[in-house]
């Protein structure tokens, strides 16, 4: 045990003590206004607000979600991948001090507090969030160093799924007034840098959400507290955190995210760049067994992994042990929610030989991922042209493979 | 002629009927929410687009941003422009900012300012709201102006006399405009159907 493991022991050790008393404190301060009696250690309270188990060691690393360890569909909160867009942490924003202001080609402006924006109609929804660089091939560099491709969160990280609540953005914009001429929404969030975003009124119409809880509680100030923008199915960047504003305006604001890196620039066109690139594709993977993991002897496995789509919901998947000579259907999680994770589950007797374990979604529009070599195809390149280039690699959706060893050891065998 | 036009009478009424109906259902249902005044509305205003309608008073020459970049912006992008960063700790590496012309039909494409950026107009809006580095809004106008108008320049795009302000800004005819597909940003395809990747 290293010196900072049992400085948390002793931490937690305490804590427990400290929420004791706490906790009398509280009881006895019942019917009486004591509250300025009540220790500071409520704050660390772990019994106020619950901790996983010491033994359990699912966390974030490079902040990318620990696909391997998340069971079922609902990504735990604090488990959601971050892309970082600010410096030492997310913004600290006071919801008191907190607004939202829709303005531009609407009849009435209008400025919303946190509290007003939860008064209006509520929905929940479940829906995925997916970066658009989520899966490549590429080994990028990111703001931690560079992305190693061994594990299902190392390669697969940047997706994660929730049970989201807020408000309809179609209802904010109705109670403004869409005026005719208006075709797009700039949505901007509150934090140092001001990420912006443009967004088509179609699908904010639709389905676009003003999120404020996120799995039963308030969204974290990591995941865009107070609320957020949520276009399902849609490129992680579309989903502003820490939004504050949204203006109507007539066509796409061309902000530096829709002109740079998030324009295709696929060699089958030519050099041209293809912009608005909107909807995720479908998409599996296989969580167990997956890269990194050891399988202890032969014997029974119950092969998992999470299936999604950003133009609907998954209907099937399929699940191949010999590297796509034969597939067999697994069994799907029900319900499965339009663009949302979906979990699969499929027997598997592992009799100690080489394996090669993948997955193969189809989505309820019938459209199904495609192999690395039709991926490839749609790029007009070789699938070798993935290894090599320094282009930017995004909706990267292909079938992933992982090998399994005659010793047990599982690898990432895309390229092999 | 007249046939013709009794026949669209029906038809007119329902487009009519339908439009106000659609009026209608704009009418505020749950009043919640204030007005905010022009002047609020004018402060949190400062995302560009590409018509430049956004852009402040003010003016800036590549003389004038070669200074400045050399003090705020090279220490990340590079003496040059042209060098970016391979790596940086607990951010992103800074990207080049200029060259780049020629390689985007290539394994390696390098998307600078010059070699892909569609619009002048989104220089100036993303320096002024994100950049320095964690000194985020810290330039004035006039600055903007001036280190917009020499990152174009670098990149060939103007001279370095040229006063860039509200007016020219939006009227640069950036190189790579028609390198994308469809060659207007709209959402969905001419056909209908909407933009998919595999």
């Amino acid at each position: 045990m290293n010196s900072k493991q049992s400085g948390r022991r002793r931490f937690l050790k305490e804590g427990a003590a400290l929420a004791g008393l706490a906790v009398g404190a509280v009881r006895s301060a019942r019917g009486q206004t004591l509250g300025s009696e009540i220790p500071a250690a409520r704050a660390k309270d772990l019994r106020a607000y619950g901790e996983p188990s010491r033994f359990e060691k699912a966390a974030r690393a490079d902040l990318l979600t620990p696909l391997q360890d998340t069971l079922g569909i609902i990504t735990p909160a604090a488990l959601h991948f971050e892309v970082i867009r600010y410096r030492s942490g997310p913004p600290d924003i006071d919801p008191r001090q907190h607004r939202l202001l829709i303005h531009g080609l609407v009849d009435r402006p209008l400025i919303f507090t946190v509290e007003e924006l939860k008064r209006l109609p509520s929905v929940s929804r479940i829906h995925f969030v997916e970066c658009a660089g989520n899966s490549s091939p590429i080994e990028v560099v990111t703001v931690l160093g560079r992305r190693k491709s061994e594990t299902v969160q190392q390669v697969h990280g940047l997706t994660a799924c929730s049970e989201w609540t807020g408000v309809q953005l179609s209802l904010l914009l109705k109670e403004a007034g869409v005026q005719k001429g208006a075709g797009w929404l700039l949505a901007e969030g509150a934090e140092p840098g001001q990420h912006t975003k443009s967004i088509p009124l179609e699908k904010a119409m639709e389905d676009v959400l003003v999120a404020y809880g996120q799995n039963g509680e308030a969204v974290r100030p990591e995941q865009g507290y107070p609320f957020r923008l949520l276009v399902p199915g849609w490129e992680g960047v579309s989903n502003v955190k820490w939004l504050r504003r949204i203006k109507v305006v007539d066509r796409p604001y061309m902000t530096k995210m829709e002109s740079t890196g998030y324009v295709a620039l696929w060699p089958s066109l030519g050099g041209k760049g293809r912009w608005f690139n909107f909807e995720m594709g479908p998409k599996s993977v296989i969580t167990f067994p997956s890269g990194g993991h050891r399988l202890p002897g032969r014997g029974f496995y119950e092969i998992t992994g999470l299936a999604w789509s950003g133009r609907g919901a998954i209907r099937r998947v399929e699940v191949s042990t010999d590297g796509g000579r034969s597939w067999k259907d697994a069994q799907l999680q029900e319900p499965v929610h339009r663009m949302a994770h979906a979990r699969f589950r499929l027997p598997w007797n592992w009799e100690g030989e080489e394996a090669v374990l993948q997955s193969r979604c189809t989505d309820d529009q019938g459209d199904v991922q495609p192999s690395l070599a039709e991926f490839a195809r749609t790029w007009g390149v070789k699938p070798d042209y993935f290894q090599a280039t320094s282009n930017r690699v995004n909706h990267f959706n292909s079938i992933y493979p992982w090998k399994v060893t005659r010793e047990g050891s599982v690898r990432n065998a895309l390229f092999s | 002629m007249r046939y013709f036009l009794n026949l669209l009478g029906p038809g007119m009424a329902l487009i009519l009927s339908v439009a106000c109906s659609t009026a209608l259902a704009q009418t505020p249902t749950y009043k919640l929410g204030r007005a905010p005044s022009a002047e609020e509305i004018q402060s949190w205003d400062v995302a560009i687009g590409p018509e430049g309608k956004e852009l402040p008073p003010g003016h800036g020459t590549a003389q004038e941003g070669a200074k400045l970049y050399a003090q705020k912006c090279a220490g990340c992008h590079g003496p040059t422009g042209t060098e970016g960063e391979t790596s940086a700790k607990g951010r992103r590496p800074a990207p080049p900012l200029v060259g780049g012309q020629g390689t985007l039909n290539t394994p390696n494409p390098v998307r600078t300012i010059g070699s892909f950026w569609p619009f002048a107009t989104t220089i100036w809006d993303y320096v002024y709201r994100t950049m320095p580095w964690n000194e985020e809004r810290s330039l004035s106008a006039d600055e903007v102006y001036a280190v917009t108008a020499f990152l174009l320049y670098r990149n060939g795009i103007i001279q370095e006399s040229d006063v860039l302000d509200a007016r020219s800004l939006p009227k640069i005819q950036m190189p790579n405009r028609n390198g994308f597909v469809p060659p207007e940003p709209v959402w969905k395809a001419p056909s209908g159907n909407r933009s998919r990747t595999p």
